[in-house]
C-alpha cells in the first residue's frame, strides 16, 4: 500500500515537474547563446545547424522559420531599456543608430507573431523608408495615436513585441564579441 | 520521513527526464510546424510565391512584411534540384531549411556574387555520385548538400518601400526550382 502511494506521488511529481518545465521553457522562449544589447535580444545560432534543442522545439511549436545566419539576424524586444513591458496604450521612442547592415527592418507584432491592426495599415519600417535627422540618426515613435515623423502605430494592443532585423550584417556571425555595435535605445514616454 | 524524501527526489529526477524527452520529442510531434503549414499550399519541387502576412492571416508567425517570399518544398528522392533566381534591385536571399525548420544554409545576393543566384541542391550521396569531370566544372557552381531528402528552400526579396513590392514579387516570379533527373 505504502509502495503504491509512494510511486503514485513520485509519478505525479515527475509529470508535474517535467511537463511544467517544458511548458514554461517553450512559452517563455528559452534558448541558449543569446546576444543581449540593451533591451534587444537575438539568438544568432537559431538560424544555423547549431540551434539548441529548446529553440528547435520552440520553432516546431510556433511554426516560424528563423532568419538564417548568412541572411541576417533578428533582434527581439518586449520591453524598453528600463524593463517596462511594452504596452500598446503607452508611447515609446526608439532612437539612435543601428549596427552595420545593408538593410534593416523594424516590425511590430503581437506576442504570437501576428501583425496588429491599426488605422493606417503600417506594421513596419525599412531602413530606406525612415526619415532621418541631419546626422544620420533616426527616431521612431511607437504610439497608439498619430505622431509626426516616423510613427509606428500600436493599435492599442495590450502587449506587443518589436523585431529589428539586420540583413547582410557581420553581427552574430563572428560570435564571442561583446562589442557588437550600437543598438537603438528604447524609452517609454508616458501612457494614455 | 527519509522514505518520503526519497520518493520526492526520485519524482524530481524522473521529472527532469520527462522534461528533456518532451523537449527533444517536440519537433517530431509538432503538427503545425512550417513544413506542415506549407504542404497544402505548395506542390513539391515547384517555386510558389507566398501570400504576404496581413493582420488577419499569415502562413507563419513573425514573417517580415517588407519582403516578398517564395518557397520550394523539395524532395530529392528522384534527383537533385537546380535553383535559379534573378536578383532584385535591393536585396535577395535564399535560405535552406530541413523538414524540422532548421536553417542549415543561407546566402544573400552579394555573397552569391552574380546577377542571378544559381545553386544545386543534392543529398551527400548524390554529391558523391557526381562524375569526376563534372566536379571540376563545379568549381564555379555552388553545390549545397541537404541533410535530408526533403526540406524547404525559401527565397526572400526585399521591397525597401511598399511601392517596390510588385518589383520584388516579379523577381521571385522568375525564380525556378527544377528537378534534375540523374544522368
Amino acid at each position: 500500500m505504502r509502495l503504491l502511494l509512494g510511486s503514485f506521488i513520485t509519478f505525479l511529481i515527475a509529470a508535474a515537474v517535467g511537463l511544467g518545465a517544458t511548458w514554461l521553457t517553450l512559452t517563455r522562449g528559452v534558448a541558449f547563446g543569446s546576444l543581449n544589447i540593451g533591451a534587444w535580444t537575438a539568438w544568432p545560432k537559431s538560424g544555423s545547424v547549431d540551434i539548441d534543442p529548446y529553440a528547435r522545439a520552440n520553432i516546431a511549436r510556433t511554426g516560424e522559420l528563423p532568419t538564417g545566419m548568412g541572411d541576417g539576424v533578428a533582434f527581439y524586444a518586449s520591453s524598453d531599456d528600463a524593463r517596462n513591458s511594452f504596452d500598446g496604450r503607452c508611447t515609446f521612442t526608439i532612437s539612435g543608430m543601428t549596427p552595420v547592415a545593408r538593410y534593416w527592418t523594424i516590425t511590430l507584432y503581437n506576442p504570437e507573431g501576428k501583425l496588429v491592426a491599426n488605422s493606417i495599415d503600417r506594421h513596419s519600417f525599412t531602413s530606406d523608408e525612415i526619415v532621418r535627422d541631419s546626422d544620420g540618426g533616426f527616431a521612431i515613435t511607437v504610439a497608439p495615436l498619430a505622431r509626426p515623423g516616423n510613427w509606428l502605430p500600436t493599435g492599442g494592443a495590450d502587449k506587443f513585441v518589436l523585431v529589428l532585423r539586420l540583413y547582410d550584417t557581420p553581427i552574430g556571425v563572428s560570435t564571442g564579441t561583446t562589442k557588437e555595435g550600437p543598438m537603438p535605445a528604447i524609452v517609454r514616454k508616458g501612457c494614455s | 520521513m527519509i522514505r518520503a524524501l526519497l520518493w520526492i527526489l526520485s519524482g524530481l529526477i524522473l521529472g527532469g527526464i520527462v522534461h528533456l524527452s518532451t523537449v527533444l520529442a517536440m519537433p517530431q510531434a509538432a503538427t503545425q510546424d512550417a513544413y506542415s503549414r506549407l504542404t497544402p499550399l505548395t506542390p513539391v519541387n515547384t517555386m510558389v510565391q507566398l501570400a504576404p502576412p496581413t493582420v488577419d492571416t499569415a502562413i507563419m508567425p513573425f514573417m517580415d512584411p517588407a519582403f516578398a517570399a517564395a518557397v520550394c518544398r523539395y524532395d530529392l528522392t528522384d534527383g537533385s534540384i537546380k535553383l535559379t533566381s534573378p536578383v532584385s534591385q535591393a536585396y535577395t536571399s535564399v535560405t535552406f531549411y530541413t523538414r524540422k525548420s532548421v536553417a542549415y544554409y543561407a546566402i544573400n545576393d552579394r555573397a552569391a556574387g552574380r546577377r542571378t543566384i544559381e545553386l544545386d541542391l543534392m543529398t551527400p550521396e548524390q554529391h558523391a555520385d557526381m562524375p569526376e569531370e563534372e566536379d571540376v566544372t563545379a568549381a564555379d557552381r555552388l553545390i549545397i548538400e541537404s541533410p535530408g531528402t526533403v526540406g524547404l528552400i525559401v527565397l526572400r526579396a526585399l521591397a525597401p518601400e511598399p511601392g517596390l513590392m510588385p518589383m520584388a514579387r516579379r523577381t521571385l516570379a522568375a525564380a525556378k526550382c527544377e528537378l534534375q533527373p540523374p544522368q
